[in-house]
């Protein structure tokens, strides 16, 4: 039976509104950097946008709203699809296993950032 | 001559299910499609599917007729066939009984959850509870619905998890009790609803608005249970 200890809030709302909250960051980190480039840059400019505190802690929210986000929204999908109901026992198991991989994945990630970000 | 394809299935006798062909005269008129089952009922007594009152009121015969749930005997073929074709099966994602007969239970077992009868503890008038007009027209749109289950088998989310989230049939008439000025639970009846899968396994898709007989809907009291759980929430 799928419960929801592995849910990021545990609590209905909290990932309801946190999936919307970081959504909204993301398309507004997104518009930033798509208008950045539709100005046209070039290495220089670049660097320079990204040397800013600001930026970087924008970015760094940007981020953690992704990876927030794509917890939320993989968690979904494998409480849905790789259930036992579904699949029988395979699909607890299967679950289990790509929940593990996609927080390794998204750990790896945000660290990963953090490190091009700060390094 | 109507071409009609009928879910077979008795899981006494079959291995698995299949479609069997029929024929039938409609004599040229837009019947509905309980009409036409019946017709193929005298043609074959061994075709098994639940109806009753056969006008859209009890909601006993849901069933995908087309691709699409409906009540048959509100259904005429005008809206349902196209190609002269007509293709019957039982609703989706219920376990099947036999032929167009589904096992209920699950659906049931949702709307037992959200408590679907007034909660108030204190003493009764004498004659009755009094509402405002207003408070009344609240519950317009959330009392008619006839459980006819057309609407959470159409859900790709009750699909998958028709043991936790609790589908657009339930979650209607569990705002219909949230709406109520009479009742007095709404803070309990959130607490139930407040985890990952209750209420927040609606996606907006949609179908059952699509769907139901008796224009209803549930999406939008879904919304209005996702506003009342964050006003509380936050
Ligand atoms: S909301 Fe409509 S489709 Fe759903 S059970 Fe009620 S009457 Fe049937």
């Amino acid at each position: 039976m799928v419960r929801s200890v592995t849910s990021f809030g545990r609590s209905g709302v909290s990932d309801w509104l946190l999936q919307r909250v970081s959504g909204v960051i993301l398309l507004a980190y997104f518009l930033c950097i798509g208008s950045a480039l539709v100005g046209g840059v070039d290495y220089l400019s670049w660097r320079d946008m990204f040397e800013g505190t600001g930026m970087r802690v924008f970015t760094l929210l940007a981020i953690l709203s992704l990876a927030a986000h794509a917890w939320i929204g993989m968690w979904a999908v494998s409480t849905d699809y790789m259930t036992e109901r579904l699949m029988g026992k395979k699909g607890n198991v299967l679950r289990i296993a790509f929940q593990i991989a996609c927080s390794l994945v998204i750990f790896v990630y945000v660290i990963w950032g953090v490190q091009i970000l700060w390094g | 001559m109507l071409q009609v394809s009928i879910y077979r299935y008795n899981p006494e006798t079959d291995s698995e299910p299949s479609m069997q062909d029929f024929q039938v005269d409609t004599g040229g008129k837009d019947l509905m499609v309980l009409d036409v089952l019946e017709l193929i009922k005298s043609q074959d007594t061994t075709v098994s599917y639940r109806r009753s009152c056969r006008e859209g009121v009890c909601g006993s015969d849901g069933l995908n007729m087309n691709g699409k749930n409906g009540l048959a005997c509100i259904t005429p073929l005008s809206e349902t066939v196209k190609g002269n074709k007509l293709v019957v099966r039982p609703l989706p994602g219920l376990p099947v009984i036999r032929d167009l007969v589904v096992d209920m239970s699950m659906f049931y077992a949702q709307y037992e959850k959200v408590q679907p009868y007034l909660i108030n503890d204190t003493p009764a008038p004498a004659i009755e509870r009094l509402q405002s007009p207003e408070d009344r027209e609240k519950l317009d749109g959330l009392y008619e619905c006839i459980l006819c289950a057309c609407c959470s088998t159409a859900c790709p989310s009750f699909w998958w998890n028709p043991d936790r989230f609790i589908g657009p049939s339930g979650l209607l008439q569990a705002y219909r009790f949230l709406a109520d000025s009479r009742d007095l639970a709404t803070d309990e009846r959130l607490s139930r609803l407040d985890d990952p899968f209750s209420v927040f396994r609606c996606h907006g898709i949609q179908n059952c608005i699509n769907v139901c007989p008796k224009g209803l809907n549930p999406t939008r009291a879904i919304g209005h249970i996702r506003n009342m759980l964050l006003a509380r929430a936050t």
